[in-house]
């Protein structure tokens, strides 16, 4: 079988701006990767790249999704293929509510593949569940996308949204930073309970103590658009203990 | 062309406005005297610098026949889902008994303008056309002049009444040509609260006619006015409205106005905070497409102080449409502790649709807080990724974020009825599912 994500030798500009700068990466089924490095390296723009922002552009290499070119396709398609970006900053938006814009995304995934739209009240007994995965009650429903939520909210109504549409590959954005504890303990429940043998996670964060809920197969360190070094699990410790400065030979402004 | 007006005035006085009081017919004397002599405004009256009413001018229409064909079943799509709301009904300029159903309730009193001129003859000659200076615009002296009827209601002191008041002007299937002056005059006294939705529509797609209306509302000390107004005339139509209200002492007034019909659309509405500890809201939203004009004047009159006055008007142009704002706030040197906010916000859909807008702020007094912010934009990048890359194709996520760019606004309305109601009109004319 191919693997879910294969990323050969990509390079990924803004502008002129060169971020990316030849980055290799397989993600087989059923693992989950974490990526990690310092601020500024490049990983949100790595995760980014893969959900199609328009703003990157793609100068060389290659991103396969389970054998398609995934550069090809617009970002609709990729996410109604099954790949899920859980945002850094999740964009607030008023006037929608959180009920209708999940329906929508919901519905408009099926349509692509050719399955039948649910009705609204057929949609209200499939929430039911997926609510429960991030410990919420109907109310969230009727509110504003993402308005005037907390940090923490933002971040849970992501891993809701990946409940709701179940992505094969899903890329999680620092969805750890700026969260409590116990609000870190909901997400990462929320991930492990969707975790299947057919799907994948890959983990952006900058801190160890996600991973202590998410177990990593792999661990990459990303440093000025490259990975400079993967590991097993143990190699985020390492990180935790020693910094990355062993690795990128430039020290990390302390992060505030 | 003015004469042609001049004209209709001397019918109308010859006919049934023979019988109208005196009073009544030296403002109608003064208003086409004052008619007269200015003529229609021109692109020079800087008033009316982006808004061309050459096309009105040039048309010749005919007073209203009235005689349109409308059956009940025709008001059905209108109604809110509401039969049972009191409603006035007229149809091509004249009142029709027969699809209304007046108010009967205690301290509220809903008639035609006639029914309370002969109940009372001298009993409005000191609110009728005193509260909008009858020659505010050359229209406001046009429908003074020539208003053959319309509405009053009056509230009398502390009479709540929960059910919205709907005031209905249709343009009928035979409206093509005509020219109709809807005249409505609201008295609402000390402590009373009303709900007034007073309605412009159309049964047809494009008939070109003039409705060209006036609107006074007079607050009484501590009263509140919830007014929905709602503009669907046909998009060959013209309107011309002109709503003015007067505040009194601790009152609330709060508008919401849709404007998505019509050809040439202007709409005035003042607002003059007569007293200490008045409020006024003013939610505005205006869609406009193919070749629309659509004007908004809004102006805001802080003549006392501790007044608050609250904003937000929104407008989705879209094709070669074009949309004008213009919000004026006076504040008096006496006006201190003023609290005013105007915000006015458009979304341009096409590179062939524009906006002019020019925020108005006048301030006499020095302990004020007056703001006001004007964004002109397109949709935004980021929002429109967002949806995208959860599998919402691009052209559907536009129109969400069209509609939540309106939402906003709508979600002001307060009556739930009519706030699904146009939630559902603006969400057709959109193309977004609920
Ligand atoms: N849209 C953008 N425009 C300009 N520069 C960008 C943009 N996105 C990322 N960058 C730059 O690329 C580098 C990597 O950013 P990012 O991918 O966000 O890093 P990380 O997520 O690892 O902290 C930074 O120098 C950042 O300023
Ligand atoms: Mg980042």
């Amino acid at each position: 079988m191919a693997p879910l994500l294969e990323i050969k030798d990509l390079h990924a500009s803004v502008g002129d701006k060169e971020i990316l700068k030849g980055i290799n990466l397989t993600v087989n089924a059923g693992e989950v990767h974490a990526i990690m490095g310092p601020n500024g390296s490049g990983k949100s723009t790595l995760a980014q790249v893969i959900a199609g922002h328009p703003a990157y552009t793609v100068t060389g290499g290659e991103i396969r999704y389970l054998d398609q070119d995934l550069t090809d396709m617009d970002p609709e398609e990729r996410a109604q293929a099954g790949v899920f970006l859980a945002f850094q900053y999740p964009v607030e938006i008023p006037g929608v509510t959180n009920a209708y814009f999940l329906r929508s995304a919901y519905n408009e995934i099926r349509k692509a593949r050719g399955l039948e739209e649910v009705d609204p009240i057929d949609f209200v007994d499939l929430l039911e569940e997926k609510l429960k995965v991030v410990e919420w009650g109907p109310d969230i429903m009727q509110r504003a996308v993402n308005s005037g939520f907390s940090g923490g909210e933002k971040k849970r109504n992501e891993i809701l949204q990946m409940a709701v549409l179940e992505p094969k590959l899903a890329l999680l954005d620092e969805t750890d930073s700026g969260l409590d504890i116990d609000a870190l303990r909901i997400v990462a429940n929320g991930v492990n309970a969707l975790k299947r043998p057919d799907n994948a996670y890959v983990v952006v964060t900058h801190y160890q103590r996600l991973l202590n809920h998410i177990v990593p197969d792999f661990v990459h360190v990303l440093a000025d658009g490259q990975i400079v070094k993967s590991g097993g699990k143990e190699l985020a410790l390492e990180l935790e203990s020693k910094g990355y400065e062993w690795l990128t030979g430039v020290a990390e402004a302390t992060a505030s | 062309m003015i004469d042609r007006y001049v004209r209709q005035y001397e019918a109308l006085a010859a006919n049934g406005g023979g019988r109208a009081p005196d009073w009544l017919k030296s403002l109608r004397r003064a208003a086409i005297d004052g008619f007269r002599e200015t003529g229609f405004p021109s692109g020079r009256d800087e008033e009316w610098r982006f808004t061309s009413v050459a096309p009105i001018v040039r048309t010749d229409f005919g007073p209203a026949a009235g005689g349109g064909a409308v059956v009940a079943a025709d008001l059905q799509p209108f109604l809110f889902g509401h039969d049972e709301w009191p409603r006035m009904v007229f149809v091509d300029g004249r009142y029709r008994a027969d699809l209304s159903s007046p108010a009967a309730a205690a301290g509220l009193q809903v008639s035609t303008l006639a029914e309370a001129l002969a109940a009372d003859p001298k009993g409005l000659e000191t609110e009728f056309g005193r509260h909008v200076v009858p020659d505010a615009t050359p229209f406001t002296a046009l429908n003074t002049a020539l208003a053959p009827d319309g509405v009053v209601i009056r509230a009398a002191r502390g009479t709540v009444f929960a059910q919205p008041i709907h005031l209905l002007f249709v343009a009928s299937r035979e409206a093509e040509g005509a020219a109709f002056h809807p005249r409505v005059l609201v008295l609402v006294e000390r402590e009373a609260r009303i709900q007034l939705v007073e309605s412009y529509v159309s049964l047809g797609d494009r008939a070109r006619y003039l409705t060209n209306t006036v609107c006074e509302i007079a607050m009484g000390e501590g009263s509140w006015v919830e007014h929905s107004r709602i503009q669907r005339e046909s998009e060959g139509g013209y309107h011309i409205g002109f709503t003015q209200v007067s505040q009194a002492r601790d009152s609330h007034y709060r508008s919401f106005s849709l404007a998505m019909g019509g050809a040439i659309v202007r709409h005035n509405l003042h607002t003059r905070l007569n007293a200490p500890n008045t409020e006024a809201l003013l939610y505005g939203l205006y869609l406009g497409r193919g070749d629309q004009l659509i004007d908004n004047h809004t102006t805001i009159f802080h003549d006392q102080p501790n007044c608050r006055s609250w904003e937000v008007y929104k407008g989705i142009l879209d094709d070669r449409s074009h949309g004008v704002f213009n919000g004026k706030i006076f504040v008096k040197p006496e006006a201190q502790k003023t609290d005013a906010k105007q915000t006015n916000r458009a979304l341009l859909l096409s590179d062939a649709a524009k906006i002019d807008t020019k925020p108005q702020l006048e301030i006499f007094a020095d302990d004020v807080k007056c703001t006001h912010g004007a964004t002109v934009g397109n949709l935004d990048l980021l929002s429109g990724f967002y949806l995208r890359s959860r599998g919402i194709p691009d052209a559907v996520a536009r129109r969400v974020l069209t509609y939540a760019f309106a939402a906003e606004v709508l979600d002001e309305i307060s009556a739930v009825p009519v706030r699904s109601a146009l939630d559902r009109l603006v969400r057709d004319r959109l193309g977004v599912g609920s």
